[in-house]
């Protein structure tokens, strides 16, 4: 019997219900798809375009540019493979204010759920442990992590949570919402106007 | 060809928030003269592609950050230099050890010296090449003219001897 798995869509509504004014929400392939469904917010960075596994590492670049924000980067499991090396980047750099939400659906879903390596075999909990995550927390159920998404948030950092999420398939990946180069502006000027 | 200490002395005048590296031989040694002077953050990254990405995510936040990196993590660099330079647009500058430029003693025939120049024109990076110590005020100007126009910049290191 396969290990139950929660509704991603339902998982990042549940992020989006808990993120502060002041936090920044990185998201990337099909976590940005679904969370552009959302009511959007100044401070959303939506990765599109990207350089595939990279949401962690800008992720990291904003949680030390703005270290009294909480930075939240919502990552694929496959973009989490393709940049294994950042989990360590982000535990050395001491990002206590970076969480990283790695939806686990076993596949390469915006190319058509293709299987990632290995799918299922990866502990990515470990991973994270063994990098020097501060706090690690692992989901399936979607009435557990509504309960527990506030706390974790808010655990000591860097943090990470897997999330074992069902694959979405038959949906394109997400489109640009706009030029890049404009969004980015408008983001850091959104961050600086904060203050 | 500089010491720690120049290059510290220079990032810090230019008001370079973080250093994003993977070192080599000749620029590692910079970092702990960088990290003596606290007024530039070392960020030790695993790969050199991240280091494009997280320089990407400083300047999205309010930074000045600066890609310290060998060539050889250049041509690793691809994608997410692409992405962070011309997708979004940012002006990042980056200083790029240039190996074997001054010797080719250890590694005769690096084609590293046949593929640097033409990968840097490829990913339309404007670049200065360093090749002396008088030129280290060179990087600077070069620093500060990539910054007023808005565009990304790199110097070239040559390295392979003291």
């Amino acid at each position: 019997m396969s290990a139950p798995r929660m509704s991603a869509k339902e998982a990042l509504v549940a992020v989006h219900a808990a993120r502060g004014e002041r936090d920044v929400v990185v998201t990337t392939m099909s976590p940005a798809r679904d969370w552009m469904t959302l009511r959007q917010h100044p401070l959303d960075v939506v990765l599109v375009p990207s350089a595939m596994g990279h949401a962690t590492s800008i992720g990291l670049g904003i949680a030390l540019a703005q270290p009294e924000r909480r930075v939240i980067v919502c990552n694929g499991d496959g973009s989490m493979l393709m940049n294994l090396g950042s989990l360590v980047s982000i535990a050395a750099a001491g990002a206590a204010n970076l969480v990283v939400l790695v939806f686990d659906n076993g596949v390469y879903e915006v190319t058509g759920a293709q299987p990632i390596p290995s799918p299922g075999a990866i502990d990515f909990v470990a991973i994270a442990r063994g990098s020097g995550f501060a706090s690690v927390f692992e989901h399936s159920e979607i009435d557990r992590w509504r309960e527990d998404v506030q706390r974790i948030l808010s655990a000591p950092g860097p943090t990470m949570a897997l999330l074992h999420v069902e694959p979405v398939t038959g949906i394109p990946g997400p489109r640009s919402p706009g030029p890049a180069a404009d969004r980015g502006r408008r983001f850091t000027a959104a961050i600086q106007q904060q203050g | 060809m500089f010491s720690g200490e120049q290059i510290a002395e220079l990032l810090e005048d230019l008001g370079v928030s973080h250093v994003v590296t993977v070192p080599d031989s000749t620029i590692g040694p910079w970092q702990g003269a960088i990290e003596q002077r606290g007024r530039t953050r070392v960020v030790r990254v695993c790969r050199e592609g991240e280091a494009w990405q997280v320089a990407a995510g400083l300047h999205l936040g309010g930074k000045t950050p600066l890609v310290m990196i060998q060539c050889t993590g250049l041509f690793e660099s691809g994608d997410a230099l692409r992405v962070a330079l011309h997708d979004w647009k940012l002006p990042l500058f980056s200083i790029i050890g240039y190996r074997s430029y001054l010797n080719q003693d250890t590694l005769p025939g690096d084609t590293c010296l046949v593929f640097t120049e033409p990968v840097l024109d490829a990913w339309r990076i404007d670049y200065r090449l360093i090749t002396t110590p008088s030129q280290l005020g060179e990087i600077g100007e070069h620093f500060v003219a990539c910054r007023a126009a808005g565009k990304p910049g790199a110097v070239l290191i040559g390295e392979g001897k003291a």
